[in-house]
């Protein structure tokens, strides 16, 4: 796959680009605040002179494919490996601090006896996840990605070939705590799984609402912390119902247990579920 | 979202398209970017003119065309366009539509010479 922009074929040195993995000039994004909901009109760059120069023969080349399509194509064939091997991946998003590395740790040694997991783990810096997931037993590998706001297919590639995935029957990858950019970002996953902890507020899933919408599963965390934060659980499951009516909702708190089992339940349906399925199904 | 990371994608699909085509330079970058796609054109118009400095494409005409957002109600077995994640079927009023188009990140044509 041509490293560059993903088609398949060779391509000889480009040009100089930085390296998007590496050199990350973001500040300049920030500088700006965008108002994302109003649609614009077409937007044009440069006047350019458009009589052609001696010998300058212009024609259009259709192209047709999406930005993303590197990723696409490498999550999809990620996919196609999980399911060959009966894996049930989930994908975890969420705001940083609203429990995700929490959840994964109390999911593992809930699921201890009856599904083997492994995790992939991803933050911009430090391995202090990965030292607290490993803790439960779990083989996990740690992505730092410097300063990437999200996990991508590429990271994931990377870190598989340094987990054990003998007799795994559940991936979990813990996204990087961010509730914009992930979204984009298909990861070969079975299920999205977006938390909103009672401390986010429950107007969360209408801030944020592309994550929202990609939810298999949402769940509310930090159940024990609801009455200290006021939290309006009839508006945040109408918020949710809104951006996600299929999405299967989940109350919990991975601290007290409350909540834990159904939640526990439902993982072990959908490795069910998923080991049933035929590998070539779309 | 982080305009940048996404036209440096874009880009490298046009040059890459360039090259295979033995073209000396790229004179139009055409994108169809979908209004819920999370992208924001003029900051993608930003990003272009940084990066695209030193490269067959330095001074190209980027154009976006928006796409809007199309939503399938299956109860009115109907689609129906709306600005936001939050569309109303203008039929039943149900939201949870199906979203048939809106999030592409399309990079449509390069003109080349």
């Amino acid at each position: 796959m041509c490293e560059h922009c993903g088609c398949g074929l060779p391509g000889a040195e480009p040009v100089t680009i930085s390296d998007h993995h590496h050199e990350h000039e973001h500040e300049h994004e920030h500088a700006h605040s965008h108002d994302h909901d109003h649609p614009h009109e077409h937007s044009h760059g440069h006047e350019h002179d458009e009589s052609a120069a001696a010998g300058e023969e212009r024609r259009t080349i259709e192209v047709r494919r999406a930005i993303l399509e590197k990723n696409n194509l490498l999550a999809e064939r990620h996919r196609g490996f999980f399911r060959a091997r009966g894996l049930l991946v989930l994908n975890i998003l969420s705001s940083p601090g609203s429990g995700k590395t929490t959840l994964i740790e109390e999911t593992i040694r809930r699921l201890e006896s009856r599904l083997k997991t492994g995790v992939i783990v991803g933050d911009l810096a430090t391995d202090n996840d990965a030292r607290r997931l490993r803790a439960s037993g779990a083989p996990v590998v740690q992505i730092n990605t410097g300063t990437v706001c999200h996990l991508d297919s590429q990271m994931v590639g990377g870190a598989l070939k340094q987990l054990d995935l003998t007799g795994l029957q559940l991936l979990i990858i813990e996204n990087v705590g961010n509730l914009v950019c992930p979204a984009s970002y298909d990861l070969g996953e079975d299920l999205r799984v977006v938390l909103l902890s009672v401390t986010d507020g429950e107007d969360k899933p209408l801030k944020y609402p592309p994550i929202f919408q990609s939810a298999n599963a949402a769940v509310i965390s930090k159940l024990d912390l609801a009455e200290a934060c006021d939290f309006n659980r009839d508006m945040a499951l109408a918020n949710l119902r809104r951006l996600a009516p299929a999405a299967e909702v989940f109350e919990l708190s991975a601290k007290t247990g409350q909540g834990m089992e159904a939640w526990c339940d439902y993982v072990l349906q959908q490795h069910q579920a998923a080991k049933t399925r035929d590998p070539l199904s779309v | 979202m982080h305009e940048l990371s996404i036209m440096q994608g874009a880009l490298n699909q046009a040059l890459c398209e360039a090259r295979q085509s033995g073209a000396r330079r790229i004179h139009e970058i055409h994108l169809r970017i979908g209004v819920l796609s999370g992208v924001v054109p003029d900051a993608l118009q930003f990003a272009f003119e940084a990066i695209a400095a030193g490269t067959p494409a330095e001074g190209a005409a980027l154009t976006i065309e928006n796409v809007p957002a199309r939503f399938w109600c299956a109860a009115c077995e109907r689609e129906f366009e709306a600005a936001n994640f939050f569309a109303e079927c203008p039929g039943c009023h149900a939201c949870g539509g199906e979203l048939r188009a809106g999030r592409e990140l399309e990079l449509t044509s390069v003109v080349i010479d």
